[in-house]
């Protein structure tokens, strides 16, 4: 789950690491207040869930509070389109207004879990302010790593060789150790899967302060953080994956082809899109429906594709073994039954009860197409969708 | 012969009295693994399917000298079960368990440096050796004995591999779902090794997905160390990056993570590739009459 930089500022804070002094703003006059407030240049920094911000003129600086409303108005109730966002862009609701700080050196601070070592790691750059991939790419002998042994903690002496090897000045050394331990304790309280500070600024006065933030947080882990769970915003999800998420539909994912899939299992589904990738056609979404026990699951599922018209066919294939396949053929039926989806339907259904599956989908007298296997259901919808274009 | 568990596995089932744990318990009964406890904490003392329940997995061990523990129990407490579990000397500990916080796993995995135990999941449908024994969920009755291995990341493609093979009068050794989740107990080389070394195995399926780089590290393995046939999959060519496909593991986040980086390093390790998930059952069958492989 990701959460807005203002939100995650807050969270360094509370875990004592300095950040601009700054407030966040809902109308052009509030930021206008909060500018005359904090006093001098601000900037003003639209609040989304996507990088590539400042390029896309998402962030930029006020000189006085009147400018800040006029900065304010132009971006409040916008859609800010930038390299990582949809061509429709994300809404723009928020601006965070802050306190403009004049950078000597920028940085980069960030932790995540080293899958292959299987313990969580400290990243630090001299070469901050910019995307770390490319730094990786270009100069990765600038990318410090320390590895954090879960019995011992952060410890400081990894603190000090990530301080000195950044080449921060003797009486920087102090305060960047102590940011570092304080961001782990932070990445470990909230059951983080990043916490990135980029850039970590050292300002002309030589203090260190985060001038960005970013966290995300292990959604498996978020039955332990109701106070993390409520700052989601849901308006900057895709809306049809967000109306996915309200039906109680998880593993949905909205992709830009036409074919609508159900199909059990996170590698199948994936394998599925693989196939009519390979036939020609081009997925809507992902969608791993799990072991259904229930017939609302796949009226759900159903209802989430007809809120997405991109979708002219949809695709089932359920291969159970404990998945009670007449539960999906009855959750089919009451689908058809509820909205009368005019779509090409191709039905795989292999597993338990799979007679009663079709004598239920055969009685039911809902128009189906029939597939053998995986394989020759993704062919059969992929000409379904373009005898449909036809 | 086969991998991890055979005729001799002694299975303790932990959340045994839960929904899914009392089903899966019951169809593992009926294919005939031995299911010699059970460990709810508060039903100590009771039974279920004729399996006397514990509070504790120390007790199963001393009374019923329980070998293999298959875990249910839910993700909040689920890695306090493994712990139990290796702190206990049990030496296979099977994970089923959804959902584990990755925080959690890296708390297990410190925990599991120096012990006797070998942890399988979490994530994941367990393992069968078709025959012989079953601590998983996969369904019985699609598997035949026989001498190829599976492992794989996927649970229902490993159904739709099975089932392939055994339509084609291929056998299994083994198959073992390693999981889904970015941390897992036991990786693709482990479960290499151990086919590697199993006589009886004579060549290996691999199903892998995108995220992580464990296939890479496989087709490593398999390189400099593998005799035997291995031929494999891997799911998520048409994955969008930075997006979680279902499995938490399963996300591209830098270019080693995708399909196509998988692939292309299995094959130079000398691994057949099978072009689409409908054929990997085929795939193996070429493999093996070219390797004089009788099956």
């Amino acid at each position: 789950m990701k959460i807005h930089e203002y939100q995650a500022k807050a969270l360094l804070a509370e875990f004592g690491i300095p950040v601009p002094k700054g407030a966040v703003a809902t109308t052009p006059a509030e930021a206008e207040t909060i500018a005359a407030q904090l006093g001098g240049k601000v900037a003003i920094k639209a609040q989304v869930y996507a990088g590539g911000r400042g390029k896309a003129g998402g962030i930029k600086v006020a000189s006085t509070p009147e400018e800040a409303k006029r900065l304010a108005t132009q971006m409040l109730g916008t859609r800010l389109v930038t390299h990582q966002t949809t061509p429709e862009g994300v809404p723009v609701s928020k601006v965070l207004v802050e306190k403009a700080v004049s950078v000597q050196r920028e940085l980069y601070l960030s932790i995540v879990i080293a899958t292959a070592n299987r313990m969580p790691v400290m990243m630090a750059s001299e070469a901050g302010g910019m995307d770390i991939e490319e730094v990786a790419r270009v100069s990765p002998e600038k990318i410090l790593l320390e590895y954090i042994d879960h019995a011992a903690g952060f410890q400081p002496f990894q603190g000090r060789k990530l301080a000195y090897g950044m080449n921060l000045s003797p009486n920087q050394i102090r305060p960047a150790t102590g940011l570092m331990a304080n961001l782990y304790r932070l990445f470990q309280a909230k059951d983080c899967s990043l916490t990135e500070i980029n850039p970590l600024a050292i300002t002309a006065d030589g203090e260190i302060l985060a001038l960005d933030a970013k966290l995300d947080f292990d959604d498996n882990a978020l039955f332990r953080h109701s106070d993390i769970e409520q700052l989601q915003d849901v308006e900057q999800e895709d809306p049809i994956e967000a109306r996915a998420n309200e039906l109680g539909v998880k593993n949905y994912i909205k992709m830009d082809g036409n074919i609508g899939c159900m199909v059990n299992g996170a590698g199948l589904a994936m394998a599925v899109m693989d196939l009519i990738t390979q036939a020609g056609g081009r997925p809507a979404n992902f969608l791993d429906i799990g072991t259904v026990n229930d017939v609302s699951r796949v009226v759900n599922a159903f209802n989430v594709f007809t809120t997405d018209h991109n979708v002219k066919a949809i695709l089932v294939n359920i291969f159970g073994g404990i998945a009670r396949v007449d539960v999906i053929a009855q959750g089919i039926v009451e689908a058809q039954r509820q909205m009368d989806i005019r779509l090409p339907l191709i039905i795989r259904l292999a597993g338990t009860n799979v007679d009663e599956a079709k004598r239920i989908l055969a009685q039911s007298g809902i128009k189906f197409i029939e597939a053998i296997d995986f394989y020759d259901a993704a062919r059969k919808a992929v000409q379904a969708v373009k005898g449909n274009d036809k | 012969m086969s991998i991890l568990i055979d005729k001799k596995t002694r299975l303790l089932v932990q959340g045994i009295t839960g929904e899914e744990g009392s089903f899966h318990t019951q169809r593992c009964i009926e294919y005939g693994t031995r299911v010699v406890a059970g460990v709810t904490p508060g039903n100590g003392g009771s039974e279920i399917f004729g399996v006397p329940i514990f509070n504790t997995v120390e007790e199963t061990t001393e009374k019923t000298g329980a070998n293999a523990s298959l875990i249910f129990v839910p993700a909040a407490s689920a890695a306090d079960a493994v712990l139990e579990a290796i702190d206990a000397g049990i030496p296979l500990v099977v994970c089923i368990t959804e959902g584990i916080p990755i925080s959690d796993m890296v708390v297990v995995h410190r925990y599991l440096q120096g012990k006797q135990t070998r942890l399988i999941g979490p994530n994941c449908p367990g393992l069968i050796s078709p025959g012989k024994c079953k601590a998983g969920i996969m369904t019985g009755e699609i598997h035949l004995p026989g001498n190829v291995g599976v492992v794989s990341r996927s649970g229902t493609l490993t159904y739709i591999t099975v089932a392939q093979l055994s339509g084609l009068g291929i056998g299994q050794s083994t198959c073992v779902g390693i999981g889904g989740d970015p941390i897992i107990g036991s990786t693709f080389v482990d479960i290499l090794q151990l086919f590697q070394k199993d006589k009886d195995t004579k060549a290996v399926v691999l199903i892998g997905e995108i995220g992580g780089t464990a296939e890479q590290e496989a087709a490593k393995f398999i390189k400099e160390k593998m005799t035997k046939p291995v031929v494999s999959f891997v799911a998520g060519a048409t994955a969008p990056p930075g997006r979680r496909m279902g499995h938490a593991g399963a996300i591209i986040s830098g270019s080693s993570g995708r399909a196509q980086d998988k692939i292309a390093a299995l094959a130079a390790a000398g691994v057949t590739i099978a072009p689409s998930p409908a054929e990997i059952g085929l795939t193996m069958k070429k493999v093996l009459e070219k390797w004089n492989v009788a099956h």
